[in-house]
């Protein structure tokens, strides 16, 4: 047999009637529709959302915090009209946040009403019944592979669950269906786009990076961090959004704690947009370096490297 | 193998012709961590050279039995494109040099891509000197370009001129626009570094020119024997290394088994199951945090790894009750107190090259003379609790070993370490004597690279 697109493949494995279509048909398409809704990729990013469509495997998306990626998830949920599901990591989730619960207040109940028959041959069809769709809580895997409108799954900072929780998401992942004891194997009734991020915290495991497609986002260059403040803050001059973006980029090349992520730059430039500027002056710079930095440390040495003082603005 | 299968689904359904995209569809699909993407990018530059084209006529040449001209072929290739490519100036390889530092500049200060390159192109043309044949990786060829170059007097040119013509007016601005030259030159040592490559590829060949610029991890570079460029590089690593190993400690340690059963809260609890303890509590664990002491020779051979080991000891020091260093040559001298209250480690190593007194005769290192001294002093304050860690490559200038005193320190301490940075084969060889102390350590530990390091740490608290 020849090999079939992965798309078809899939859809045959899911049990699918027709095979859904791409979403996108070239990356620049892709990179159009992510413009129109305010987020400005480059070939990296576009190239590798495109072929996660096209070859229907999850994206880890990986890189320094505040640089796009869970903007990256809900822009790509808005370009094509599909609701975005989220689940947030954390320590300790387990099987019952992430997948699926028994709503055995709900079983409860059934049971309970069910007694006054009380015959004993009763049992085994109420058995069958307390294990039901019906007494099911989803949760948000469960729900993006259960959902029959167009859904983006968002898995969030994915570095956060331990190393044994990853397991949870294998499955998922790589058969797009989720297996429930009592009920069997639940499949997907499309093929969802789902987009996993990482603070790069602690390494994943190889199981779970070889079943994504990977793609690293780093800190833009300076020409496209002033296409990003220039179409996320309104009413910003092109000149004052350059200035931003090239004290950023310094700020950047100096040795920080935390060095300034692009969301942190864009409320700089509001702020800078807010009292009247045009462009940044060392005083202004020193009187707001508290938004863009969050450490003491860092704010006193971007002072003295960048604005030649040894005290902050007081 | 997996990963394979997804790279050539890929190629099947995406655009060929579009360099970029086949580019990042393999890095998507074949590498998985953000720090293997130089190797990545300089594998895929190799391999897919705009000029292998070329490089394939050259290979037909050689199956025809031409062996001796395809030589000449690489050659003439080599200069070849330049002139075909530099169409503006079909006399571009009789420019002169100061032609050609107005070139490079126009182009920098325009920012103009296509001049860049040309001028790039141009640059390796008259000053790399490139030899046919020759099996080197490209850093000399670099190294040549830009020495000839001379790089920093056209940044402080470009320093001038980038903002927009107006002068700088105050501090920030002046900086600004130093970060913009340093970032336009940055853009042409890359084109550089590629031209160059590019030539090296038609040269020899993609295989051939692979093995010579395989470069290992910032992690598995080894620590001695590293030149400026890798230790920067080694710096660089550091930092996140560590954050992430605290991370995981402090996560492990939270989610170790748990204390004993707390019996009052468990009784409490069991009132409300008519007193039968059906909901055990136990109380939080209490983690024995052993107290670490690093005893690190600091003289040249193995001043590097010393700083490395004592940064991340001190980056994860809440992993520990207390973190003792003590620095030494042939004196020793104890450094805790550069730590204390500094919250960045990387700065407290720096200031123990200059505040650290150790120097006591000669400045050669001489264990047996900085054991004693720190047996003298601080024997008494080691104590069942505490874990030695010795730091050093051994080698004592023939001076005296004094062993007895380590023998004396195991049996106070909890245990000793020795972390040696030299590769086991060359133990005991020369004026090394990790055998006369290996009996009294717990363990003796080669030591190279970063992620060695790094283990070894992890596993200590």
């Amino acid at each position: 047999m020849s090999a079939l697109d992965p798309r078809e493949e899939l859809a045959q494995r899911l049990g699918l009637l027709h095979v859904p279509p791409v979403r996108f048909n070239s990356p620049a398409e892709l990179r159009e529709k992510l413009a129109e809704h305010d987020y400005l990729s480059d070939d990296a990013i576009a190239s590798v959302t495109f072929l996660a469509d096209r070859l229907a495997k999850p994206i880890l998306v990986e890189g320094p915090a505040g640089t796009g990626k869970t903007a990256l998830a809900k822009a790509v949920a808005d370009s094509i009209g599909a609701r975005l599901i989220r689940l947030q990591c954390y320590e300790g989730l387990d099987e019952s946040k992430a997948l699926y619960e028994w709503n055995y207040r709900k079983q409860l109940l059934r049971i309970q009403a069910g007694r006054p028959e009380g015959a004993a041959e009763e049992w085994s069809r109420l058995e069958d019944d307390i294990f039901a769709e019906e007494f099911l809580l989803t949760r948000p895997l469960l729900e993006a592979i259960t959902a029959t409108d167009p859904v983006v799954l968002l898995i969030d900072e994915v570095d956060r669950v331990e190393l044994e929780t990853e397991a949870l998401l294998l499955e998922i992942l790589s058969e797009y269906q989720v297996s429930i004891p009592e009920l069997g194997t639940v499949k997907a009734k499309q093929i969802p786009m789902v987009f996993l991020t990482s603070n790069n915290t602690r390494e994943l495991s190889e199981a779970l990076k070889r079943r994504c497609l990977y793609l690293y986002i780093g800190y833009p260059d300076v020409q496209r961090e002033r296409d990003i403040i220039l179409s996320r803050v309104p009413g910003i001059s092109s000149a004052l959004a350059e200035q931003i973006a090239q004290v950023v980029r310094s700020l950047r090349s100096l040795d920080l704690k935390k060095a300034p992520s692009v969301s942190e730059t864009l409320d700089w430039a509001r702020t800078l947009v807010v009292l009247g500027r045009e462009e940044i002056g060392a005083e202004d710079a020193a009187a707001t370096l508290h938004i863009l930095l969050k450490y003491q440390s860092d704010i006193e040495r971007a002072t003295k490297e960048l604005l030649g003082r040894s005290k902050p603005f007081a | 193998m997996s990963e394979h299968v997804d790279a050539a689904r890929a190629m099947e359904v995406i655009d060929l012709s579009d360099r970029s995209l086949v580019k990042s569809s393999l890095a998507a699909t074949l590498v998985k961590d953000g720090d293997h993407m130089p190797v990545f990018s300089t594998a895929f530059e190799v391999f897919f050279s705009t000029r292998s084209a070329q490089s394939v006529e050259d290979m037909l040449n050689e199956e025809n039995g031409e062996d001796a001209d395809s030589a000449r072929d690489g050659a003439a290739g080599a200069s070849g494109p330049g002139q075909a490519r530099g169409e503006g100036g079909g006399a571009s390889s009789s420019m002169s040099a100061q032609e050609l530092a107005d070139l490079l500049f126009r182009a920098l200060r325009d920012g103009n891509r296509q001049a860049l390159r040309q001028a790039a192109n141009e640059a390796v043309t008259r000053y790399a000197g490139m030899e046919p044949g020759r099996p080197v990786g490209g850093t000399y060829y670099l190294y040549r370009t830009l020495r000839n170059l001379e790089l920093e007097k056209l940044e402080e040119r470009l320093s001038q001129v980038t903002t927009s013509g107006e002068a700088p007016e105050d501090s920030l601005g002046e900086r600004l626009a130093r970060d913009e030259a340093h970032a336009r030159v940055e853009m042409l040592k890359a084109e550089i570094e590629r031209e160059i490559r590019e030539r090296l590829v038609e040269d020899r060949g993609a295989e051939a020119l692979a093995k010579s610029v395989r470069k290992p991890l910032p992690e598995d570079l080894d620590v001695m024997h590293a030149n400026r460029d890798e230790m920067a590089q080694l710096e660089r690593a550091l930092r996140p290394l560590s954050r992430k190993l605290a991370v995981r400690l402090a996560r492990r340690r939270r989610r170790r088994h748990r204390g004993p059963v707390d019996l009052r809260h468990t009784v409490r609890r069991s009132l409300s199951t008519g007193g039968v303890p059906i909901d055990l509590r136990f109380k939080p664990p209490r983690p024995a945090k052993p107290e670490i002491i690093v005893i690190a020779d600091i003289s040249g051979s193995v001043a590097s790894f010393a700083r490395f080991t004592l940064h991340l000891v001190h980056a994860i020091s809440s992993q520990f009750s207390k973190v003792r260093s003590f620095v030494f040559v042939d004196g020793l001298d104890e450094v805790s107190r550069l730590f204390e209250g500094v919250d960045d480690s990387a700065e407290a190593v720096a200031r123990i090259n200059v505040e650290a007194d150790v120097i006591a005769f000669d400045g050669h290192s001489d264990y047996g003379r900085a054991f004693l001294s720190f047996h003298d002093r601080f024997a008494d304050q080691i104590t069942k609790r505490s874990t030695i860690l010795i730091l050093g490559d051994a080698r004592n200038n023939y001076h005296q070993a004094h062993a007895e005193v380590i023998a004396d320190l195991r049996y106070r301490a909890k245990a000793v370490y020795w972390l040696n940075p030299e590769p086991t084969s060359y133990w005991n060889s020369g004026d090394s004597i990790v055998n006369q102390y290996a009996p009294y350590c717990d363990k003796v530990i080669e030591c190279r690279t970063l992620r060695q390091l790094e283990a070894f740490v992890g596993e200590l608290a």
